[in-house]
């Protein structure tokens, strides 16, 4: 049995990591951290996966999030997509396998992957708007953020949200705030079958290794473990029955990659060193292939402007 | 549970049948899916839906609902025709070997004493055979005629793969592998857990869908051992204290009998009780019901019961019916109840056919709904539209709301499925004006007596009776409930020689020290032990498993006696060695019972003395036949739901519901016929509601905002319904609308050469709370009960469907 994680201490804890273990810094060159956190993960294991949506209710009341109460359109789904205040969501799918006759009832637990190569980082063009830190944790700093929606863009999973009431963007935070006293995120504790398992990425990919041996005795021989090389690798992994068809998960992607336009822009404005008003043009073309037109206001441009030149100089 | 929940952990096979664990009991789910990622266990599940569970489990049947005897007497069949048992268990520790005397006839679907008029039988038929010295004739050698083993060879022989597959529309292929995964637990090697709950009580046959597994689970041996059982899961977290305590509606706590008319006095009822053994050597423990019985009494009215006064049996009420939540209604319905005290009870929504309900709610002079929650219930008169559609001025009840604080606001303990006590404390302070129930119930008791004293009243002598000896009498607190139920000493115990064993006022340890000459009270001998001279054992959370196999002995105190897997000297063989090392648990040392937890046997009773490990039966072996303690029959018998799309009982054409089912005088025309309903309607909950509380929690209403009905593909094409349109569902008592789920997991089934289509309707919505309105889903629910428990058919009836046009979500 995976250990448990104990409960909180009631003293306040140091932080075991924060601004002084950045690795990475949107729209900014920054002095890598000296000395590296071990690379933390979150695994979930579809095939333990009851589909509760324990961690659902667990991330929003950790969070602090209130989200509304929908509709039913014919789905277990809800809502019915992630929003700015649903940052975790299961996905239910219903395959037939066309190999075993069976039916199988594929339960997803959506919401992001952290990716140890974020194209939402790379995308972002206000400086410090995203964050990267040395265990992995990728997190959005709301205050520094613009609004612009260009990590959804650079996002292969299509997470990050845009809240209409500050037009900011939203994502899960792998509960950094509980991470970084010792703790595990908080849908990972509310998981009652441990479905959700959190530690070292190491320790994750044992643990995986062992779920998938006992998968593949029980017929599952493309059983495996999904951790996309396209984006580096990342740190919430799958358990998945199917690794060879992970579209079959509620469209997860298979071999997911940042979008090239996203990297172009990012060579550019490494090698280039564009002036402002290039600068500007870029962030407008840019904006225009990814966001499409009329996405972001023009004040948001202006004040992306102005950011991203302080930040610069 | 006959063990607990993590003893999940030990199994090697884990049926779930007649429940969804995964969807019900998510936390106790855990074990299951440890058993399969440590142990390699398999999971099986039999269900009308592709639910939950299902979608955990290494194999799924579907089966049609209402059709589980039929399914599980095929896989008795299997096992008996395949020689697939444990054959020393079944001749040793079951009453295969004993004779049934002659008289007893199964015709047609009927047993033998059966008066059409009364729908009852007169079972004294089914009995044994008794010789000379008044004990149970038995064949050992399993091969007399009339011995159990071949009667029920006899009996379940018509339930062939084929016959399942015809009445409960399970492929054949699929049935057999459920009954070769059973069948590979049969041997003392490997066990099987079976997880059921209501998806199986709440049938016109009820009970003997549990009492069809317990044999199953009998032939295989896999009962007392690690890993086994017959685990009912409760769906409250404290439903099982409620149920021992005695909320069921023929007992007092700890399961003893409320006295009937039948019985004027002590004597007449204790007589009905002595439970002689059946063969020599029997504990036959209930021989000590007098004991537990008069400990009650000695409780309940403290020292004006005396001996001279048979401890004051006169002053408690003696049933002329019993009075369960049907029949409450039903009497009620006639105009013949004046007030009802709601207590945590919302039973618009939960009684079966709501509009009944709301017709007796509004003969009521007075409702009173103590909760913590605004309930449906309480808002019964009020007009919702078409989801609670009544013309508020033609009622004319009071209606009274106390508020009472929520469990997480108050000290007490919770009883779990696992039968494990355990206290809990308040984690905050109340709202605003919320009282304990304790508190409103004790200063009604109190303002009640006061009027009778000042103004007299009939039948006032058992209030004044009353034992009220609290510290505060208006707040008892939870700490003196548990020592009451638990009893003390009154005077100085003493053994045989004269020794003190436990002084005047001392707790008692266990129920082994109750007396019935007035001497200890007590007025729940199953939890004796639980508060002892020792203090607060629910308080203990010492989380430590010396044995490893998950019995966690120190954590809180499981009733009976501290004890974790109920007859778990079936753990090991006559001789008292294990089955198995593999399933090695409780075993004889040459001196005493050891193994991890406490034996279900006296202690120090060696194996040659032949005492049976069945302690509590009168034979001192389990029951494959129940002679006449089952009102529908000693054995088990495929009847078809009292609403059925099927023409006849495809078993026995003769015999279409259960004939000892109750059916109220009225209530017989409420039934529709397949003509105009052809399709089968289930109900059961969603993990992200509890019951009708958390449609009033935002976050869970977020989770699963609205009502809905799942419907095959296949019906969905035949109705023009699309997926998230608005359907109309209704039966011949009322209609309900909600979104379709058009899903792959409700498949329609082939069943005695017609196809069957069926529909899943979650229960949790309602018209009050934060989920939108729905209209109580028991408005199509058919007020008949299980022939024993009276528990209502809420999972197999007939409904018809239809697309409400409109806009498509």
């Amino acid at each position: 049995m995976f250990p448990p994680i104990a409960n909180p201490s009631t003293k306040p804890v140091e932080p075991k990591f924060g601004d002084k273990d950045l690795i990475r810094r949107s729209a900014s060159s920054i002095t890598p951290a000296a000395q590296r956190q071990t690379e933390v993960a979150k695994l979930i294991d579809v095939s333990k996966c009851i589909g509760c949506k324990a961690c659902q209710v667990a991330c929003l009341e950790w969070n602090n999030l209130t989200e509304e109460v929908g509709i039913n359109v014919g789905v277990y789904d809800n809502p019915h997509d992630l929003t700015p205040n649903t940052w975790t969501l299961m996905r239910y799918t219903e395959y037939a396998n066309p190999e075993s006759g069976n039916l199988e009832w594929l339960i997803r637990k959506d919401g992001c992957m952290h990716c140890e190569d974020p194209g939402c980082l790379k995308a972002c063009p206000a400086p410090g708007a995203i964050v990267q830190y040395s265990n992995g944790i990728v997190d959005f700093i709301h205050d520094n953020c613009i609004g612009c929606g260009y990590c959804v863009r650079g996002c292969p999973f299509n997470i990050p949200r845009i809240s209409k009431v500050d037009h900011k963007a939203y994502k899960c935070t792998l509960c950094v705030d509980r991470v970084a006293v010792g703790q595990g995120p908080a849908c990972q504790k509310a998981c009652p079958t441990q479905a959700i398992v959190f530690g070292t990425k190491d320790e994750m990919k044992k643990w995986a290794e062992k779920r998938i041996t006992d998968l593949k005795s029980r017929g599952f021989k493309n059983a495996g473990l999904y951790d996309p090389p396209g984006v580096s690798g990342t740190h919430v992994m799958y358990v998945l029955q199917h690794n060879d068809k992970p579209e079959i998960y509620a469209n997860l992607p298979n071999n997911p990659s940042i979008s090239p336009i996203v990297e172009l822009w990012k060579g550019a404005t490494k090698y280039a060193g564009l002036a402002a008003m290039g600068a500007f043009a870029a962030i407008g073309f840019l904006h225009h292939v990814i966001a499409g037109p009329n996405r972001v206001s023009a004040e948001d441009e202006r004040n992306a402007e102005k950011l991203a030149k302080g930040g610069q100089s | 549970m006959t063990n607990s929940w993590t003893d999940i952990r030990n199994t090697d096979l884990v049926w779930i049948m007649g429940g969804n664990a995964a969807e019900a009991h998510p936390c106790g789910f855990k074990w299951v899916t440890e058993a399969k990622a440590e142990r390699g266990a398999k999971l099986m599940v039999v269900d009308p839906r592709f639910n939950r569970s299902a979608a955990m489990a290494d194999h799924y049947a579907p089966i049609r609902a209402g059709s589980d005897i039929a399914f599980l007497s095929g896989v008795v069949n299997y096992l008996l025709t395949n020689d697939k048992i444990h054959h020393e268990y079944v001749r040793h520790f079951t009453n295969a070997s004993y004779i049934i005397k002659e008289g007893y006839e199964f015709n047609e679907g009927i047993f033998s004493g059966y008066d059409e008029s009364k729908r009852s039988y007169d079972r004294s038929t089914w009995d044994y055979e008794f010789g000379a010295d008044g004990f149970a004739v038995r064949d050992m050698s399993l091969q007399h005629p009339r011995c159990v083993f071949q009667m029920m060879k006899e009996h379940f022989k018509r339930y062939t793969p084929e016959l399942v597959e015809r009445v409960s529309g399970t492929p054949r292929d699929k049935f057999l592998k459920v009954a070769e995964w059973v069948a590979s637990t049969a041997n003392g090697e490997r066990a099987m857990t079976i997880m059921y709950a209501l998806g199986w009580t709440q049938h016109s046959h009820g009970a003997q869908n549990i009492r069809t597994a317990a044999m199953i689970q009998l032939l295989c041996g896999n009962i007392g051992i690690p890993g086994g059982g017959v685990n009912a899961l409760r769906g409250h977290s404290n439903v099982q204290g409620i149920t021992d305590v005695g909320t069921l509606a023929a007992a007092i706590p700890g399961y003893l009998a409320l006295p009937t008319e039948a019985e004027p006095t002590l004597e007449a009822h204790l007589s009905k009780r002595a439970f002689k053994p059946l063969q020599p050597n029997q504990t036959s423990y209930w021989q000590n019901y007098s004991k537990f019985f008069v400990s009650f009494l000695k409780t309940y009215f403290g020292a004006k019961a005396t001996k001279e006064n048979n401890f004051g049996y006169d002053w408690l009420p003696k049933l002329d019916v019993v009075y369960d939540a049907l029949r409450m209604f039903d009497v009620m319905h006639q105009g013949k109840t004046t007030g009802l005290l709601c207590q945590g009870f919302n039973p618009l929504m939960s009684i079966a056919y709501s509009g009944k309900t709301t017709a007796a709610l509004s003969k009521l002079k007075f409702l009173v709904s103590m909760d913590p929650i605004e309930t449906d219930t309480v808002r019964f008169w009020e007009n919702h539209g078409e989801y609670n559609n009544v013309d508020t001025a033609k009622i004319q009840t009071e209606v009274f709301m106390l508020p009472v604080t929520s469990f997480a606001e108050e000290e007490g303990s919770f009883t779990n499925s696992s039968r494990c006590i355990q206290w809990k404390w308040p984690a905050a302070d109340p709202y605003f004006e919320s009282r304990k129930d304790i508190e409103i119930l004790s200063d009604l008791f109190i303002r009640i007596r006061k009027l009778y004293e000042k103004d007299g009243g009939k039948g006032v002598e058992p209030l004044m009776a009353l034992d009220w000896s609290y510290k505060d009498p208006v707040a008892p607190t939870a700490d003196e409930l548990l020592r009451e139920l638990n009893g003390r000493a009154l005077v100085d115990l003493k053994d045989a020689d004269g020794k003190v064993i436990r002084a005047a006022g001392q707790q008692l340890a266990s129920f082994g020290e109750m007396r019935d000459d007035g001497s200890t009270d007590g007025s729940m001998w199953i939890y004796t032990g639980v508060y002892g001279p020792t203090g607060n054992l629910a308080q203990r959370r010492d989380n430590s498993d010396p044995s490893g196999l998950g019995v966690y002995g120190n954590w809180g105190f499981s009733w009976p006696a501290n004890r974790r897997i109920q007859y778990n000297r079936a753990s090991a063989d006559p001789q008292g060695k294990p089955w198995s090392e593999k399933k090695k648990y409780m075993y004889w040392d040459g001196s005493r019972w050891s193994g991890p937890d406490v034996p279900d046997y006296v202690p120090t009773i060696p194996p040659e003395r032949s005492v049976g490990p069945f302690i509590m039966n009168q034979e001192g072996v389990s029951r494959l036949w129940v002679r006449g303690l089952m009102a529908d029959g000693p054995f088990p018998v495929h009847y078809e739901s009292f609403e059925s799309p099927l023409p006849a009982n495809p078993v026995f054409p003769k015999v279409r519901g259960n004939p000892a089912a109750r059916v109220f005088a009225g209530d017989m025309e409420i039934f529709g016929t397949a003509k105009e309903f052809p399709i089968v309607a289930t109900t059961y909950r969603l993990v992200e509601h509890f019951h009708y509380w958390t449609k009033n929690v935002h976050a869970n209403a977020v989770m699963q905002p609205e009502f809905f009905v799942e419907i095959s593909e296949e019906l969905a094409k035949e109705k023009g319904i699309k997926p998230g349109q608005l359907v109309r569902v209704w039966s011949n008592r009322g209609q309900v609308k909600g979104k379709a789920v058009v899903t792959k997991r409700m498949i329609p089934l082939k069943v005695d050469g017609q196809i069957v289509h069926q529909v899943g309707l979650p229960l949790n919505f309602g018209f009050i709370g934060e989920t939108k309105k729905a209209s109580p889903i028991n408005s199509l629910t058919p007020p008949v009960g299980d022939a024993n428990a009276q528990t209502p058919e809420f999972k197999s009836f007939l409904v018809n469907i239809e697309p409400v046009s409109g806009p498509v979500a």
